[in-house]
């Protein structure tokens, strides 16, 4: 009825989804996985190296997963049209957008945080004594992520050419994410590390300027 | 059905017209569907007819012309029609439960007693024995029935259906028309659209006939149903 | 026809003059020579891009808001015009950065920036291709585009900050820091007469897309009156 009940029930449909199948989450996290092992065949992975390219090439992982794992986002509300019944069903159009992004966000953090100890051990970078901090910069990140790419995604299941249209439209809306991420990430695996306020609130900045733009504009991504 | 709708429905169609790209799929069309009637919406493949019931519901946006939906109550602030809307896909989650499925869209609307309504009507609607069955596992007319069902929670006040008979079964064909006159006796104004000879002629009040996204023929300006729809065969 | 003709002289005069102006009336700058005066083109033009890309954007939000194509014409006009200025600023980078510098390439910060803004509005293009249905096309095109700009000062701010964090040697001087009056008025001159190709480039665009509407409400006229 109101926007939080709904998009808590579609968010929970979400959940149960992909907990039911785990499809997503399986092949994302095997897809990050090889990621960052071939990565490793690109340089030299010393400790010093690794610190300093490391948290680049996690954020480079963690992005081209989420453009791979948003795919089926809206996809799948074409099968049976379920898409018209949430349309009908649901007073503000913008809950299905936040049930959405917000089972999205749930998920890349998942994969992330599934991933970091194998990271840091492959990496040899200690992630234990900053994990909390961690936690918040990958929770920014990935909600940042999970707002353009459930946005673009509405868009993308209607184009040819799907698998490659989302991640170009993607990438480069998520330049900034990238950037503040990865500089928020390697302070916090630097041997000093030190948490960057200015990168985390550049981040909450990028996602409260996203979820209102897609909270005005989203509906129109729904028209037919 | 357990409880009735407060009031009926019309909609109101004033010069629509629907562009996709060179295609025009509506032109011009004015029409009014007043409340409480039952009209069948005829014509060929390629019609309009589709389009037509989807910018009554909403889902589709007009490239001109406006369409409102509007109630046979005095005072429409008081409550909002409540659409009901059947189209070729079963508008149901494959990988949920029928149960599951209903639970969802009951709670979106805001159905107290969620479960309990969800199993009664699943009961009627000749599902309750496979309600906890995976959508998928479903025959073309078990999911039919569902879909039918998830515009039962609610009752509607205004219900648009695109070729409602399409994969049914003639039990399930006479079950539909069994529901289709009910809800016509309590108020519901109906509309519906036919390819071809049905049962379900029977419950029209009127009909009015599409041909290539324009108004060609009406039951209401003279002429009985049957000449409207006799041509929609050929 | 005529007008357009008109606006093509009156422009090609103003990219004369400020030619002229690059060329003649400009200083010699101390250490780089002759090849700093392709400075005239390249920070301008990187402005022209983004002014066009800003009316892109109004085309964008106009179509949302009125469905009236038009607005989509000046958004794809003006995005197609905006990329070709940003090209001509990634392109004219190396070709100042290499004699000068004998790198071809610099990161940074205004460079960076263009080189986004350039994937970006190809995006954005290379979406419009990818959605048959006009009107589909025009509205998700128009949502993208909205999402695009939008993200623009972000993406300068990030950028920024991230540079005054990791330091490159500063190349192609910066902007207006210690311009002899001369140059800023030279620079101005060739951005005034950029905005006026620019302005005739958009225009020329969208008539040919307001003459492939026309075709296309003839062509249904015919077939289907």
């Amino acid at each position: 009825m109101s926007l939080a009940s709904d998009s808590i029930a579609l968010l929970g449909k979400e959940l149960h989804t992909e907990f039911c199948s785990r499809e997503l989450l399986t092949t994302t996290i095997v897809f990050i996985l090889v990621v960052i092992v071939l990565f490793s065949f690109t340089f030299d992975p010393t400790s010093t190296e690794s610190h300093r390219f490391g948290p680049g090439l996690l954020w480079l992982a963690f992005l081209f997963a989420a453009s791979l794992m948003l795919q089926p986002c809206f996809l799948r509300e074409q099968t049976n049209d379920t898409l018209s019944a949430l349309r009908l069903a649901v007073r503000d159009p913008f809950a299905i957008f936040l049930a959405k992004l917000s089972a999205n966000t749930l998920f890349l953090l998942l994969t992330e945080l599934l991933l970091l100890p194998i990271f840091a051990v492959l990496y040899d970078i200690p992630v234990l004594r900053v994990f909390p901090s961690l936690l918040l910069v990958f929770f920014l990140g990935s909600l940042g992520v999970s707002i353009v790419g459930t946005a673009l995604s509405a868009i993308s299941a209607h184009a040819r050419m799907r698998e490659l249209l989302l991640p170009l439209l993607m990438l480069p809306v998520l330049t900034p994410v990238l950037i503040a991420s990865t500089e928020a990430t390697a302070a916090l695996l630097d041997p000093h590390p030190s948490l960057r306020w200015d990168w985390l609130g550049f981040l909450a900045v990028f996602d409260a300027v996203f979820l209102t733009t897609l909270w005005l504009f989203g509906e129109y991504l729904l028209e037919e | 059905m357990s409880s009735s709708p407060v009031f009926s429905a019309g909609v109101r169609f004033q010069n629509v017209e629907k562009r996709y790209g060179s295609v025009r799929a509506l032109r011009r069309l004015s029409l009014e569907i007043k409340p409480r009637e039952t009209v069948i919406l005829a014509g060929r493949n390629g019609s309009g007819k589709t389009t037509l019931l989807r910018v009554a519901a909403g889902l589709v946006r007009p490239t001109a012309g406006s369409v409102s939906v509007f109630s046979d109550r005095p005072d429409p602030e008081l409550a909002c029609p409540t659409l009901g809307f059947v189209a070729h896909q079963t508008m149901v989650y494959d990988e949920l439960t029928a149960e599951e499925n209903l639970t969802l869209f009951a709670r979106l609307l805001g159905i107290s007693r969620q479960d309990e309504r969800v199993r009664a009507l699943l009961e009627e609607v000749g599902l309750g024995e496979r309600r906890a069955s995976l959508v998928r596992t479903f025959s073309r007319g078990m999911r039919q029935r569902l879909s039918i069902a998830r515009n039962l929670l609610v009752q509607p006040s205004l219900f648009l259906l695109d070729e409602p008979g399409t994969g049914l079964d003639p039990q399930g064909a006479s079950w539909l028309e069994g529901t289709l006159r009910q809800l016509s006796a309590a108020g519901c104004t109906i509309l519906m659209s036919l390819h071809g000879r049905s049962e379900l002629i029977s419950l029209a009040t009127r009909a009015v006939r599409l041909e290539a996204g324009a108004l060609v023929a009406d039951s209401q300006g003279g002429g009985t149903i049957a000449s409207v729809l006799s041509f929609a065969d050929a | 026809m005529k007008r357009i003709v008109f606006a093509g002289l009156v422009v090609f005069l103003l990219l004369a003059a400020a030619g002229y102006a690059a060329f003649y009336v400009a200083p010699t700058e101390r250490t780089m020579g002759l090849i700093q005066r392709i400075f005239y083109l390249h920070a301008p033009s990187g402005m022209t891009a983004l002014v066009a890309f800003f009316l892109c954007f109004l085309g964008n939000l106009g179509y949302v808001f009125s469905r009236k194509d038009r607005w989509d014409w000046l958004g794809v006009s003006a995005a197609e015009v905006g990329l070709a200025f940003c090209t001509v600023v990634l392109v004219t980078g190396p070709i100042w950065a290499h004699p000068v510098w004998g790198i071809w390439w610099a990161w940074d910060p205004r460079l960076t920036l263009t080189a986004v803004l350039w994937l970006l509005y190809v995006s954005y293009l290379l979406l419009r291709t990818l959605v048959e249905e006009p009107q589909r096309r025009a509205l998700v095109s128009a949502v993208f585009g909205i999402f695009a700009f939008i993200d623009v000062p972000l993406v300068y701010m990030s950028i920024r900050w991230w540079r005054t964090q990791h330091p490159q040697p500063v190349v192609f001087g910066g902007q207006s820091s210690g311009l002899d009056p001369k140059m800023r008025m030279v620079m101005f001159l060739f951005w005034g007469a950029l905005l006026a190709l620019m302005a005739l480039l958009i225009w020329v665009r969208y008539r040919l897309e307001a003459l492939r509407a026309d075709v296309d409400a003839l062509r249904r006229e015919v077939e289907s009156p």
